[in-house]
């Protein structure tokens, strides 16, 4: 398919801007540009259909299953589409005046009431923009608390189970922490015994996700707390796995001090082809002095900003946070109420359901009940047959699927991480595991086919590692320079 | 209400291919002492008709945007978003997809990420883009990443006039990259090339804005010139929506530049969701942060995207990685895309240009001194009101007209300063209607 450049053509052009009749002021030179951007110079009607036809080659919930583990890729509500632009929050300006924004205030400070509920902790700041930055927020957090208390210069480590999403160890080297593993054990959980001799008066604190990448709860998860309540450390929910425990386990009385919750997993706040997201994080009260300013309190009968906080770590974000991510899930929030629990309860047994259907075909590393996803290994079809998870994903695609996640998490060979969400029906869980059930027949028949999937995709598989060797991250418009109207290329008619 | 589809039956069937008799025994791993033994305390469940009534509520609870003409800028701005913006984002196979880890089957957002790197290559005149980051402000902590592992220098140095927001993300950052901030006071609005380049010393890069947080036009060029002597990475944070009409960064010997993308494509939204932009020439490309989309070919030989140089990347490199950065903002970089298409280089003069036309004839219609004498400004500009700004702005409320932002919150000293933007959606009329409002109130 054309890029959008290579549609342009001199002179076209889609929106226009009101005539205004005033002269234009000089931009003086050295300063101002004499050679104009070569965006696409298109019309409307091809616009419009540049994008859909775009569309057309992707894949998203809308479109069929999607169960692509650690992701949550759950039915998006419209009507929080409609909520969003509501001209009373599209088109708010966050510098106006604080009387004139109360309701979104009001949304907000709501919200973290209910974030407050749903983790069993005492404060939220609803800042940060995705996950990953309410994990680096929660180190900052980490490294103010113990600055405080004049631990900072001991505590530098952050331990971290070999299980965690890649997330977990950029941020804290990022946030300038060094990074201790630590091991899991035969039935998925943390290795206790491990986890003891590498906890000390060093340890800052430790990161973890409960359920973990594996889909299991920690059986230890109060063991665990108490290892590191007794070294002083402190304790981060990475908060990717929430939509197994709403209303039936809370971070906060699992004992972790701070929380990132991702609303554009468990809370629904359409994914968007890659974000964006939303990533608030919920702290105990002994970190709350820390969290980033400015805080969204209530004042008498109406919400306020307030920056008077001066052990704040400062801003993370601009503004108060992705405002328009909130009003979709908060809206998400109250559509289920106190019936978030039945959300869980669906994810969690549409998991078991699936995993009964195919324990068989494929290897289980660890043969436990889980909770809203698990992870399986294709171990046996690489062995006997040559057919990798790689292969075995791009074989769902052409049954109609978005494959799982793959090769994560990295302690499993082989790994096919399901996370079905709690919005599909049964019908659908069925026609999935049929065509994992027929790929597993497939590769130890015709594993030919599987390694050449998908066959029945706009493209055949890509060659990754040719776009690495030579990064091509931009159109080459130099390269492609010929008339309008030129004759086909050279190549497809030497082709014929 | 709620979005779940088993009916009792589907459950009994699905309890029973599991081997269970209840739900319950689904959570058998969690220990006792940490199950959560009540209800949870949320208001109750609503129909979709019900919370249509309750937002509908809260948006009404905020002043109504459509009854007040807004001056009000400070890095977000009142712009046009043409509806085919709304269409495309809410196209459902855009919308409701993830990150394109799967590439047959994510071509559409792949090929139109690769095509907002080419347009965010081609207004700021740089080589690479990636995939976008969190905001404006969040780039400029990612192009500090980049500038202090490129360089091995451990302090940053930011203009006093860069917008505050992005000043103080930064300084949340610096610590735990281990940097010193260094902020190069302003002179009459503008930085002097001179006193940058002597803060630069040492420096891995200086962080400046174009126009700067007073709509000033900094000596880009000189500043850019200034931080490189110094050994520095120059760094130009940029409002998209002026680079039909001012230089690009690119062509005045910029490393990387950086922005806020939501005045090209994106609502207000009261700060977010936006998307920001970060480009840098060839050489960074990968110490890059974020995704990046390449052209690649398919096992028949045609043109396809995939996400590329993952190898920089937290799936991958775990610790080692050049950033933490999963989820970006994909989808309001879409919006940035397609509001660029539908100007065109042509429109996006435009733009610019009528910023710049109807900026001037407000200061011309204006009574108040400028706050800073003879310097060029693009949309946006400051005045003396003769008394706290804070007052005027209540004071004109009153009459339908937000009239800026009070400097004041921001810089010492300048509590009469209003900062006032005037964008392409401002007319003559209301600017007329501001000069009126605005001498009554001072």
């Amino acid at each position: 398919m054309q890029l959008i450049f290579e549609k342009s053509r001199p002179g076209r052009r889609a929106g226009h801007v009101p005539a205004h009749g005033l002269p234009v002021p000089e931009v003086p030179a050295g300063l101002r540009r004499d050679e104009p951007p070569r965006l696409p110079e298109i019309a409307e009607p091809d616009l419009v259909r540049h994008f859909t036809k775009l569309s057309t080659r992707n894949f998203g919930i809308d479109t069929g299953f999607y169960p692509l583990g650690s992701c949550t890729m759950k039915h998006n509500p419209r009507v929080n589409e409609r909520f969003a632009v509501l001209p009373g929050f599209r088109d708010l300006h966050p510098l106006d005046e604080e009387s004139r924004t109360q309701g979104a205030l009001r949304l907000c400070f709501e919200l973290q009431e209910a974030l407050v509920e749903v983790t069993g902790l005492d404060a939220v700041s609803l800042q940060p923009a995705a996950g990953s930055q309410g994990e680096i927020t929660g180190l900052m957090l980490m490294r103010a608390y113990f600055a405080d208390r004049g631990e900072a210069e001991r505590r530098r480590k952050i331990v971290i189970p070999d299980t965690a999403h890649g997330t977990n160890p950029a941020s804290v080297t990022m946030a300038g922490y060094e990074l201790t593993n630590v091991q899991t054990d035969a039935r998925g959980n943390i290795d206790v015994d491990d986890l003891r001799g590498k906890v000390d008066e060093e340890t800052a604190g430790l990161m973890l996700t409960n359920p973990s990448t594996l889909g299991l709860f920690d059986e230890n998860i109060e063991q665990i707390s108490e290892i590191f309540r007794s070294a002083g450390a402190l304790m981060y929910y990475d908060g990717a796995n929430l939509n197994a425990v709403c209303g039936i386990s809370r971070p906060g009385d699992m004992g972790f001090d701070i929380v990132h919750i991702n609303l554009h997993k468990t809370f629904s706040q359409p994914h968007g082809g890659g974000g964006p997201g939303g990533g608030p994080i919920a702290v105990g009260e002994r970190l709350a002095p820390y969290l980033p300013v400015p805080a969204v309190v209530r004042e008498g009968d109406g919400y306020a900003l307030d920056y008077d906080r001066p052990k704040s770590i400062g801003k993370v974000r601009g503004f108060y946070g992705p405002f328009g991510v909130f009003v979709r899930s908060y809206a998400f929030i109250r559509a289920y109420g106190p019936q978030l629990r039945e959300m869980s309860e669906a994810a969690v047994l549409n998991a078991n359901y699936l995993l009964a259907l195919l324990r068989d075909a494929y290897e289980l590393p660890f043969d436990r009940l889980c909770m809203h996803e698990f992870v399986l290994s294709a171990r046996r079809q690489k062995r006997e047959h040559g057919v990798t998870a790689l292969d075995i994903a791009k074989g769902l695609m052409d049954h109609g699927f978005h494959p799982p996640t793959i090769y994560f998490p990295l302690i499993v060979p082989e790994a096919l991480m399901i996370e079905p969400t709690e919005t599909e029906t049964k019908e659908t869980l069925d026609t999935f595991a049929d065509a994992m059930l027929a790929i597993a027949r497939e590769a130890a028949e015709e594993p030919e086919l599987l390694k050449e999937a998908p066959h029945v995709r706009p493209v055949k598989r890509l060659d990754e590692v040719r776009a690495v060797k030579n990064p091509v991250v931009r159109y080459g418009f130099e390269e492609h320079e010929e008339p309008p109207g030129a004759p086909a290329e050279p190549r497809q008619l030497e082709a014929q | 209400m709620s979005y779940l589809s088993l009916t009792d039956g589907d459950r009994d069937a699905m309890l029973e291919a599991i081997g269970v008799s209840t739900i319950e025994e689904l959570f058998a791993d969690i220990p006792a002492g940490v199950r959560f033994g009540r209800a949870l305390d949320l208001p109750p469940a609503l129909t979709e008709q019900e919370l249509t009534a309750y937002f509908e509520e809260l948006a009404e609870a905020n002043a109504d945007p459509s009854q007040t003409v807004s001056f009000l800028g400070a890095g977000l701005y009142d712009h046009y978003v043409p509806a085919v913006v709304d269409t495309v984002l809410q196209r459902g196979e855009f919308l409701t997809a993830y990150t394109p880890y799967q590439p047959e089957l994510s071509q559409g957002v792949l090929q139109a990420i690769f095509e907002y790197q080419t347009a965010i290559c081609e207004l700021t005149g740089m080589d690479v883009s990636n995939a976008s980051g969190y905001d404006g402000t969040t780039v400029a902590a990612d192009a500090c990443f980049v500038a202090k592992h490129a360089t091995g220098r451990s302090k940053v140095v930011v203009t006093e006039a860069t917008n505050p927001q992005v000043r103080q993300v930064v300084k949340t950052y610096a610590p735990g990259f281990g940097l010193e901030v260094v902020e190069v006071p302003h002179r009459d609005g503008a930085t002097e090339p001179d006193e940058l380049r002597e803060a630069a010393e040492d420096a891995a890069c200086v962080i400046f804005q174009q126009p700067n947080v007073f709509g000033v036009l900094e000596p880009a060029p000189d500043l850019a010139a200034a931080a490189a002597d110094a050994g520095a990475l120059p760094v130009a944070h940029v409002d998209p929506l002026s680079l039909g009409v001012l230089e690009a960064p690119g062509n005045y010997g910029c490393a990387l530049a950086i922005g806020e993308g939501q005045s090209a494509g994106n609502p207000l939204s009261f700060g977010g969701p936006h998307y920001g932009f970060l480009a840098a020439r060839s050489e960074f490309i990968r110490r890059m942060p974020g995704r990046i989309v390449g052209e690649t070919t398919d096992a028949a030989g045609n043109r396809g995207y995939v996400l590329t140089l993952q190898t920089r990347e937290q799936h991958i490199r775990r610790e080692k990685a050049t950033s933490n950065i999963t989820t970006n903002q994909t989808l309001l970089a879409l919006g940035g895309l397609v509001y660029l298409s539908w100007l065109g280089p042509q429109g996006l003069r435009e733009v610019g240009e009528t910023c710049l036309a109807l900026a001037q004839y407000a200061k011309d219609r204006l009574n108040f001194p400028p706050v800073f004498s003879d310097k060029t400004t693009f949309k946006e500009f400051a005045v003396r009101v003769g008394r706290p700004a804070r007052e005027v702005v209540s004071a004109a409320l009153e009459q339908g007209i937000h009239p800026g932002y009070p400097l004041g919150r921001d810089y010492p000293g300048m509590d009469d300063a209003l900062l006032i933007a005037v964008t392409e959606r401002r007319t003559p009329a209301e600017i007329d209607r501001l000069a009126e409002v605005l001498a009554s109130c001072s």
